[in-house]
């Protein structure tokens, strides 16, 4: 250890130029201007567009909540979803929501563990995004359950005895799910507060309101910086990064059980945990994306979020697009030299069967949309990228779709094959579902920092006390 | 108390960049202090050694929350579909660990992330709405631009002029005294 006697050993020998990496922030902004810029987007009032946003998003979240009071007080029946194809459009939604919270948990944890330290810049806005996912996710298996009341009572998700004293029976996947989701959407709470800490703090110390002062001071805890905090802070950072790992690549595979466990045609198939968890991350950058794009330079925050933040979630979009896309072939593949009869007809009527235009949206917009990426001045092209990640977010949902619904409207029986046709109230209630994520969204940009103000100043190279820009001397 | 009415919290040394603070922390340990801290936007990375200090004892609290969810799931699971219950489903076994697993798996990882943040919580005893730092108008800084040390009156090496000569002379720094109520 460098002892202060000889403080020349702060010094660091000066790193090849070849080696010297970009910075994370560009321009050289000061730490002062990155507290500035960010806490500046929740301080002042909202600009113009932020109203008419939110009020359109109030309106589909209460669109949803009425027809969700529909359901409940009429029936399941009010949806299109009947006899074979008793899930549908709820599950498709389930899915759809639950995936895109994966690409916050994979920024948060997998990145940090990878020390990619861009991460820092969008963590933030992707873990609330995984959050407001889960909570849009977690509404439709609890209502397609129609009487809701028996649901929530216990024997039917909570480990509690029911009316027969029988017990929930562990050996469904249904019920893993329900421990899996719910500890998903409780560690992503928990972790993307622990990373609000700090910054609650920034904003309590900058807050004139009386109001904001208070509750920002009571949700910062009373932080100080104190490194003997810090220290035990990064270690708890980095354990719960390292408790996410798993734990995201678990929620989706379970979500996957939903359907392996079962021997519907098209269901049961051992691919489905990493399939469904490639697509997952694949769904969730796109969400990313339609979301950051038009944030950074709405907020003009396009030094903190930049184009090589694009760059590289767009390099992430066209790695697991790709795994999707292998995944799509090796299903039909093992369906033909599977053998099963059953099973390839499961296949060859998923894209020429009645729905074989959601199989063709399907496959458009996952295998080929993400193929742009492999050229550099697309994964530039902001204008570009946000329009292929709604293709991606379009196709995500068909994929879901195509695997639910063309599995379970003709399977072993002709007898029983069916067609399933959404009633406008599930389309009502899946747009709503945007309605609910929006407000929750546009919340969290007027009340909380949308960038983790102290991890970015932890990259800078002002924050390094070995660099020049840190202070170290011995430098020119 | 009547006594305690200005009584010295201790001396608030202030510096403007990462290295200055690093230095000053290597100072102060090896100057002897014990009650002391740093204070950052940011965790400065090395500080910890810088200031002499242990490593983080969190992992004890995340893996006795782990090791309470994973037996609490078998256990559970256990009790309800093979003891308290028994009821034959799909031709299975009563109780195995395999099936059993996913939902013991989800509680070690929920119960490890609970015991991980209370763990922080107890080990950095927060929440903590009074601190005397507070007081200190330039404080505030700390979580925007600035670096403070702070060197406590309770350290049995504090001594008010020649822990200020030390912060003022060796490392530099602009130095405020601060009170307790």
């Amino acid at each position: 250890m460098a002892s202060p006697g000889k403080s020349a050993a702060v010094k660091a020998p000066e790193p090849p130029a070849e080696l010297v990496r970009e910075s994370l922030v560009l321009n050289n902004r000061s730490l002062g201007w990155i507290t500035n810029a960010i806490a500046g987007v929740c301080e002042k009032p909202m600009p113009i567009w932020w109203w008419p946003a939110f009020i359109v998003s109030v309106g589909g979240m209460l669109t949803m909540f009425s027809l969700i009071a529909y359901l409940v007080s009429t029936g399941v029946g009010v949806w299109g979803l009947n006899h074979p194809a008793a899930w549908a459009w709820d599950i498709t939604n389930f899915v759809f929501w639950i995936g895109i919270g994966h690409a916050g948990t994979l920024i948060s944890a997998v990145l940090f563990l990878l020390r990619q330290k861009w991460r820092t810049s969008v963590n933030r806005a992707a873990e609330a995004m995984t959050i407001f996912a889960v909570a849009c996710a977690g509404i439709f298996p609890v209502f397609h359950t129609g009487r809701v009341w028996f649901a929530l009572l216990p024997g039917y998700l909570l480990p509690a005895p029911n009316a027969n004293a029988i017990w929930p029976q562990f050996r469904s996947p249904l019920l893993w799910d329900v421990f899996a989701v719910s500890t998903y959407g409780t560690v992503s709470l928990l972790f993307w507060y622990v990373g609000l800490i700090p910054d609650l703090a920034t904003l309590r110390d900058r807050s004139k309101g009386v109001m904001r002062r208070f509750f920002y001071g009571l949700f910062s805890l009373g932080w100080t910086g104190s490194n003997r905090h810090w220290s035990n802070y990064e270690k708890a950072y980095l354990l719960l990064a390292g408790l996410s790992t798993p734990l995201v690549l678990s929620v989706h595979s379970i979500v996957s059980f939903d359907f392996a466990v079962s021997v519907v045609p098209g269901w049961h198939t051992t691919i489905f945990p990493p399939y469904f968890v490639a697509g997952a991350i694949f769904s969730g950058f796109g969400m990313v994306l339609t979301l950051l794009i038009p944030l950074r330079s709405l907020f003009k925050l396009e030094d903190i979020v930049t184009l090589r933040h694009v760059d590289l979630m767009c390099k992430v979009l066209l790695a697991t697009g790709s795994i999707v896309g292998y995944a799509y072939g090796m299903e039909f593949f093992i369906a033909w030299y599977g053998g099963s009869p059953y099973e390839l007809y499961a296949f060859k009527n998923r894209a020429f069967g009645p729905y074989w235009w959601s199989y063709w949206a399907m496959i458009s917009c996952n295998v080929i949309s993400p193929h742009f990426f492999w050229f550099k001045k697309l994964r530039t092209s902001v204008v570009f990228v946000w329009i292929v990640s709604i293709f991606v977010n379009i196709g995500m949902w068909f994929e879901r779709f195509v695997i639910i619904v063309t599995s379970l409207h003709r399977d072993y029986l002709p007898s029983s094959w069916g067609y399933f046709t959404p009633s406008w109230v599930d389309i009502m209630t899946f747009v709503g579902s945007f309605g609910l994520f929006m407000t929750l969204f546009l919340l969290f940009i007027r009340f909380l920092p949308v960038i983790a103000i102290s991890e970015v100043k932890g990259v800078t190279p002002q924050a390094d006390p070995h660099h020049p820009l840190g202070g170290a001397k011995g430098h020119h | 108390m009547n006594s305690n009415r200005s009584k010295p919290h201790g001396l608030l040394a202030e510096f403007h960049t990462a290295a200055d603070i690093f230095e000053a922390a290597m100072r102060c340990r090896d100057a002897g202090f014990t009650q002391w801290d740093v204070y950052t936007p940011f965790p400065i990375h090395g500080m910890d050694e810088a200031m002499g200090l242990r490593k983080s004892p969190v992992g004890w609290f995340t893996f006795c929350g782990g090791f309470t969810g994973f037996f609490t799931g078998m256990t559970m699971i256990w009790y309800m579909n093979k003891f308290d219950y028994p009821l034959v489903v799909g031709g299975k076994p009563l109780f195995t660990p395999l099936y059993a697993f996913p939902v013991s798996y989800e509680m070690t990882i929920l119960l490890s992330a609970f015991g991980t943040l209370f763990g922080m919580f107890f080990l950095n005893q927060l929440p903590k709405f009074y601190n005397p730092l507070f007081k200190n108008e330039r404080f505030k800084k700390s979580t925007d631009d600035r670096f403070f040390l702070c060197i406590e009156a309770t350290d049995p090496k504090f001594g008010m002029d020649a822990t200020r000569t030390f912060l003022t002379e060796k490392c530099h720094a602009a130095v405020v005294e601060l009170v307790e109520d």
